[in-house]
C-alpha cells in the first residue's frame, strides 16, 4: 500500500530538527531508521502531515567513550552497534539484545534511538538500557536535558519526549567485564518478543557482587526484576542460587493479555526465561 | 522533491513524492521490475536491494531517503551476459521453485557473505531470517548460499574483492 501524502524535510543539525519539529506541530512525525514508521504509514494507521527526517543529521550518530560511560547518538544503527568493540567489550548486554532484533535489513536501517523513542513495550532494547541504567539525552525549543531510563518509558507508545523533543543521545555506563546475556522468546523468526529477560552480572570471587534484570513485555514499559536482582547479590555464582532467583521474575507485574500470551503464561514465561538468561550470563 | 540516485551504477534524477517508497521508485519510475513487492508488510523480504553496500527492504525505505545514495539492484549484478556467483549458484543448486522471492533472497546473501565469508549453517539461516521462502523449505537456498561462499573466495572475481575488502575493514574493528 501507499502511505498518505506528507510533507518531508531533512535538517542537518540537532537545532534544525528541533526547530522543524516545532514549527510542523503535533502532527508532524519523526522519522528515523524508519523500520517501525514507515510500515505503519503504508497501512494508514498513522497519516502525519509532516515527517522530519533525522538521517541526515551527522551529529546524531556514532558511539563514543567519556570517562566511565559509553555514549551512543540517537541514529546509530543496530548494525553498527552490532559491530562496535566498544559496545561488545562495556556493553555486552546491549550488543546481545541488538543481535535479536528484527532481521539483518531491518538492523541495517533501524536505530537505537527510534526504537527507544517508539517504546513499543515487545521492543527488545528498552529492558536492557533500563537494566544497565542508561540515561537520555533530549533536545528540544528549551535545550537539552537528561532523562534516566526508569523515567523516559511512560506507557505504551509514550515516552517522556516532549512535543518538540528529540533523542539527541543515550548515556550507558560501562559494565565491563559483566556477565550478560538476552532470553528472547517468540515463535517465529523476526517476531516481536513475547517475553524477553535481559541479565547482567557482577561476579567477585565467585559471588554475585551486583545484579541487573530488565524484562521486556511484561507491562506496558520495560520492568526491573527488583526481587530477582536482591535475591541474587551476596550469594555464590550457581544454579542453586539462580533458581531460587528467577523464581521472583513474575512478582508485581500485571502484563498484557493478547493472541500470543496471557497473564498467567506471560508470568511463567518470565521466571523461565529468567532462569534461562541468568544461567546462560553466570555460565553455571 | 527532485533526488539524485545511483541505480546499478547509472545516476538517475527524478523528481518525486515524499510518500513514493523506494520500491515503487524502482519499478514504477525506473522500470527495475526485477525487484517485486512481496508483502507489503516488511516480514519477506522480497524487495531487498543494497543501499550504498548494506541490505535494505526496499518496501521500508523512501525514494527521497535514498537521494545522493548509490542503489544495487538483482537487475545490477550480472557483468558481461555472466550471472553473478550467487545467482549462479542459485541456478545450479535449484534453490527456487516460483522465483518471487529469488531477487531479495540473492541480494541478501550476498550481504550476509560480505559479512561472512565462510558461513555454516546456522549463520546462513540467521542471515537470511528477514527473507521468506513459501516454496523451497530452504534446503537449497541454504545449499545454495554455502556454494556460493565457495565461488566467492579470493580469486572468483570482482564481487569476491568487495566481500575481502569489508572482512578486512571489520576484522579491523573488532
Amino acid at each position: 500500500m501507499i502511505p498518505a501524502p506528507f510533507d518531508y524535510v531533512a535538517p542537518t543539525t540537532v537545532d534544525d530538527a528541533v526547530r522543524a519539529l516545532a514549527d510542523a506541530g503535533e502532527d508532524a512525525k519523526v522519522i528515523a531508521g524508519g523500520q517501525s514508521l514507515l510500515p505503519v504509514l503504508r497501512m494508514r494507521l498513522a497519516a502525519p502531515t509532516k515527517l522530519i527526517d533525522l538521517g541526515r543529521v551527522a551529529e546524531l550518530r556514532g558511539i563514543r567513550e567519556e570517562g566511565g560511560h559509553v555514549v551512543i547518538g540517537a541514529m546509530t544503527t543496530h548494525y553498527e552497534i552490532q559491530r562496535d568493540p566498544v559496545v561488545d567489550t562495556h556493553l555486552r548486554l546491549l550488543r546481545l539484545a541488538t543481535d535479536t532484533v528484527a532481521d539483518p535489513q531491518v538492523r541495517h536501517r533501524g536505530t537505537l534511538g527510534g526504537a527507544l523513542a517508539h517504546a513499543d513495550p515487545a521492543g527488545d532494547l528498552a529492558a536492557p538500557v533500563l537494566a544497565m541504567d542508561a540515561e537520555f539525552v533530549l533536545c528540544g525549543m528549551d535545550g537539552r536535558r537528561t532523562v534516566p531510563a526508569a523515567e523516559f518509558f511512560v506507557d505504551y507508545f509514550t515516552t517522556a519526549l516532549r512535543p518538540d523533543e528529540i533523542v539527541v543521545e543515550v548515556r550507558l555506563p560501562k559494565l565491563t567485564g559483566w556477565h550478560a546475556h538476552y532470553e528472547k522468546f517468540n515463535r517465529v523468526a523476526q517476531a516481536w518478543s513475547i517475553v524477553g529477560v535481559a541479565a547482567c552480572l557482577r561476579v567477585d570471587g565467585g559471588v554475585i557482587a551486583e545484579a541487573r534484570v530488565g524484562l521486556t513485555n511484561m507491562g506496558s514499559v520495560p520492568l526491573r526484576a527488583t526481587e530477582v536482582e536482591a535475591a541474587l547479590v551476596g550469594h555464590p555464582a550457581t544454579a542453586a542460587t539462580v533458581r531460587a532467583a528467577a523464581a521472583h521474575a513474575a512478582e508485581g507485574t500485571s502484563p498484557a493479555a493478547d493472541g500470543n500470551a496471557d497473564r498467567e503464561y506471560r508470568q511463567h514465561l518470565a521466571r523461565v526465561l529468567t532462569d534461562r538468561a541468568l544461567t546462560a550470563a553466570a555460565g553455571v | 522533491m527532485r533526488i539524485t540516485v545511483s541505480v546499478d551504477g547509472t545516476a538517475y534524477t527524478d523528481d518525486v513524492e515524499p510518500r513514493l517508497l523506494l520500491v515503487h521508485y524502482l519499478r514504477d519510475k525506473l522500470g527495475k521490475v526485477g525487484t517485486v513487492v512481496g508483502c507489503d508488510t516488511s516480514n519477506c523480504g522480497a524487495c531487498t536491494v543494497h543501499v550504498d553496500g548494506h541490505s535494505v527492504k526496499s518496501c521500508s525505505m523512501l525514494a527521497v531517503q535514498a537521494d545522493g545514495r548509490e542503489v544495487t539492484t538483482i537487475e545490477g549484478l550480472a557483468r558481461d551476459g555472466k550471472l553473478h556467483p550467487v545467482q549462479q549458484a542459485f541456478h545450479d543448486n535449484h534453490a527456487l521453485q516460483c522465483g518471487f522471492c529469488t531477487p531479495g533472497m540473492i541480494m541478501q546473501a550476498i550481504d550476509l557473505l560480505a559479512d561472512h565469508p565462510d558461513p555454516d549453517e546456522e549463520t546462513v539461516r540467521s542471515g537470511m531470517e528477514g527473507n521468506l521462502c513459501r516454496c523451497t523449505g530452504y534446503q537449497n537456498i541454504v545449499r545454495a548460499v554455502r556454494d556460493a561462499a565457495g565461488r566467492m573466495r579470493p580469486g572468483a572475481g570482482p564481487e569476491a574483492e568487495r566481500v575481502e575488502q569489508r572482512s578486512a575493514q571489520l576484522s579491523g574493528g573488532e
